[in-house]
């Protein structure tokens, strides 16, 4: 377009005839109905070019973030409080879960022990003894594990922001 | 003899070999046979971790123990999964990220205490090899069900299958075997499960031995000659007629409260519609084996089972090295939650199987080789070929369950000698392999053939004695002393090996034995505990001086980039083409 324009006057550049003036609608709605033509009609015939981004030094990490991994590193006080809190914080969700199923399931033999109705009833003709310890605790540790891993990588993902901001 | 299920055992061994030998085709470094690189995506570290942790005492032993002892019995298949919970939840990325290679190199990268790692590396051997023997054994055992050939020949048939897998490739070999593996064992045990289960609600739900909703014991359904292959005394609920042929005038009634020894080679038979005796101790009738522990001994035991199998898993040292191989912390626990959903779905069909042979194979009572019900049964229900193909499907994943544990074991033990008492070369860990092959094998040739669920409940209690306690201390407690470890370490193994001595002399004088002796963990777990944190505090002074750079690298999120590989410090780097091929996708 800007060439075609250059071209026609002989290769001598001359201000933009519409500077500075209200142009209604002339030349600019132009490609406007060019572009959907050729991008419906002809896709392929266009060899693949791919943008390549060209990166002479990356800034991985800002300087602050730098710094903070260094006083980590370098264990000073504020470093070490910083990873003690991620491990309270893990270790917390850990035992947290943990005393969950243990009691869910420890629960079950003592309440078989102490009450013989409960241990012999049935549902669905299966003895519900038989469900609550041969499918029900499957589901149940399977539930918990998720749950932990999505906590984990919480408190994880928490912890790398808090460094790298 | 059945030449279907011949054929399976060499179908699965085939398909073993050729996968070993397949994926260690770029197996050459040191990388590659202790950890595999550690480029294992999560889910097929699930399936191969599943593989390798399903071994016989959970495709036979579980259906054998639920046969004898009912609803106790499922307390097993749900310790075996919860043990991967407590792992995930205590052990699973801090291990990962300490970048050790076995489980002794992780104490002395926490500890940096040489006595201490000779110390681990002696305890993974012994467990590495208590817990082959009952995979040997068992071997020799399936092999004597499906052909005539003596018990050996299947110890040492998978020793050989196993030693030639692990040394092409180490663990980068086994890594694809055992997760085939597992789907090979998930489809043998569900898909006769299946038919099973249709055959049995299309003949009225009942069994041949009487319906489980009785509450009398299962009777025989025909005249029964059986041979009692383990001395045992028995007890009956009711009276039952009894012929001994080896006596003359050998018709007798046994009456019930008295106990009967029997010894190992006699032959006994039973008349139609006469009730199954019990091993005394066992569950005499229907009723109460369908109700759980009813006697306070049996509560507890109960609970120390619990304690053991959730406590034990994080402890074996075969499961811990395969969470090496994951390319970092955060893989590791999604390895693990995947693991949770892989033997879930397992468990379900050993219990039913259980369940199946109370009412069609109780004989099995008798013989005292309940561990056979999973390939026994299918041919009790269904007569004929098709009854046949579905033995010979579990037989075929029953060996496969012999081969993907022991040769996850071989590797654990290898790696732990190889870089530990050798040089750690390539070459090492191939020498390692071959002795730490033919010990066990030795062993299980020449020892008598125990229970399958007796010698692994051990090897958990002993696994929950020794290196739980140090692992959960050692991720989580700054104070931890080497000689607290060491001290801990010994306590617990050190009275779980006396349970056994006193175990087994309570099995020859009359069992007499208490549930603490029988199932030590609860006591001996929290022994160690204890022993490890008050030794620790009393040597405070020798708390390593590294001990907060160590914590960062074991906790500090993996974006960071803290983690240090010790295998790569030692053995020298990997080159960088090879390492992005396998890269992890997550």
């Amino acid at each position: 377009m800007t060439d075609d324009y250059y071209r026609r006057v002989g290769g001598i550049r001359q201000p933009d005839p519409t500077l500075g003036k209200r142009v209604p609608v002339t030349p600019r709605p132009e490609p406007a109905p060019e572009p959907p033509a050729p991008q419906p009609s002809q896709p392929e015939p266009q060899p693949k070019v791919r943008r390549q981004k060209v990166v002479l030094a990356e800034p991985t990490r800002s300087s602050h973030s730098l710094r903070a991994r260094v006083e980590l590193e370098e264990q000073t006080s504020w470093g070490e409080m910083l990873i003690k809190d991620l491990m309270k914080a893990q270790l917390r969700s850990g035992l947290l879960l943990a005393a969950f199923v243990l009691v869910l399931l420890g629960a079950l033999p003592i309440a078989f022990y102490l009450s013989p109705t409960f241990a012999t009833m049935r549902f669905v003709g299966v003895p519900l003894p038989w469900l609550l310890l041969g499918v029900a605790p499957f589901p149940l540790l399977f539930g918990v594990g998720l749950w932990y891993n999505r906590l984990a990588e919480s408190h994880e993902r928490d912890f790398v922001n808090m460094i790298e901001n | 003899m059945n030449p279907w299920a011949l054929s399976g055992v060499v179908l699965v061994a085939a398909v073993t070999f050729y996968l070993g030998k397949r994926s260690s085709r770029y197996a050459n470094t040191t990388h590659d046979f202790l950890v595999a690189r550690r480029t294992v995506r999560s889910r097929r570290n699930a399936a191969a971790i599943s593989g390798e942790y399903l071994s016989a005492a959970s495709f036979l032993g579980v259906a054998g123990v639920v046969l004898k002892e009912g609803a106790d019995a499922l307390w097993y298949p749900i310790g075996f999964t919860a043990g991967y919970l407590a792992l995930m939840l205590f052990v699973a990325a801090p291990l990962r990220r300490s970048g050790a290679y076995t489980l002794p190199d992780f104490m002395e990268a926490r500890l940096a205490s040489e006595p201490l790692r000779k110390l681990c590396t002696v305890a993974v051997v012994a467990i590495g090899v208590l817990y082959m023997l009952p995979q040997l054994q068992g071997a020799g055992l399936a092999l004597e069900a499906v052909m005539p050939a003596p018990a050996w020949l299947g110890a040492v048939g998978v020793t050989v299958l196993v030693t030639v897998n692990v040394m092409a490739g180490g663990m980068r070999a086994i890594t694809v075997v055992q997760a085939f593996q597992y789907w090979l064992k998930l489809f043998a045990l569900a898909a006769p499960t299946f038919v099973l289960c249709v055959v049995f609600f299309g003949t009225g739900g009942a069994g041949s031995a009487g319906s489980l909703g009785d509450p009398a014991p299962p009777v025989f359904r025909e005249d029964t000659t059986v041979t009692v292959e383990t001395g045992a005394s028995f007890e009956v609920s009711e009276e039952t007629p009894v012929w001994l042929p080896a006596e003359e005038g050998g018709q007798r009634v046994w009456l019930p409260g008295v106990r009967y020894e029997v010894d190992e080679g006699t032959t006994l038979r039973f008349p139609e519609g006469a009730p199954v005796p019990a091993v005394s101790g066992g569950e005499m009738d229907n009723a109460s084996w369908l109700r759980p522990a009813e006697d306070a001994g049996a509560l507890l035991g109960t609970y120390s089972l619990i304690f053991a199998t959730f406590l034990g898993t994080m402890g074996l040292p075969h499961v811990l090295v395969r969470f090496y191989t994951n390319p970092d912390g955060k893989a590791a626990r999604r390895t693990t939650v995947q693991v949770l959903v892989l033997l879930g779905l397992f468990y379900m069909f050993p219990v039913l199987i259980g369940a199946l042979s109370r009412m069609y194979v109780p004989e099995l009572l008798v013989t005292g080789r309940t561990d056979a019900a999973v390939l026994l049964v299918p041919s009790a229900m269904l007569p004929g070929v098709p009854g046949q193909i579905l033995g010979a499907v579990t037989a075929a994943g029953a060996f496969a369950a012999f081969l993907s544990t022991s040769s996850g074991l071989l590797v654990s033990v290898a790696g732990v000698v190889a870089t530990d008492v050798l040089a750690g070369k390539v070459r090492d860990f191939r020498i390692a392999t071959v002795t730490m092959a033919a010990l066990p094998a030795a062993l299980a040739v020449s020892l008598p053939v125990e229970d399958l669920s007796l010698s692994v409940g051990l090897s958990f209690a002993l696994a929950a004695s020794t290196f739980c306690p140090l692992l959960v201390l050692g991720i989580w407690w700054r104070r931890l002393t080497w000689p607290g470890a060491m001290v801990g370490m010994c306590v617990g193994g050190g009275l779980v090996l006396l349970a056994l001595v006193l175990n087994v002399l309570s099995e020859y004088s009359g069992g007499w034995a208490p549930w603490f002796i029988e199932q030590p963990a609860l006591l001996t777990v929290t022994a160690a505990f204890l022993a490890t944190i008050v030794v620790s505090l009393g040597t405070a002074r020798r708390i390593p001086d590294d001990v907060n750079a160590v914590m960062l690298r074991l906790h500090a999120p993996d974006p960071l980039g803290f983690m240090r590989d010790r295998a790569e410090a030692r053995f020298g780097r990997i080159e960088d083409r090879s390492r992005k091929r396998g890269k992890h996708r997550k």
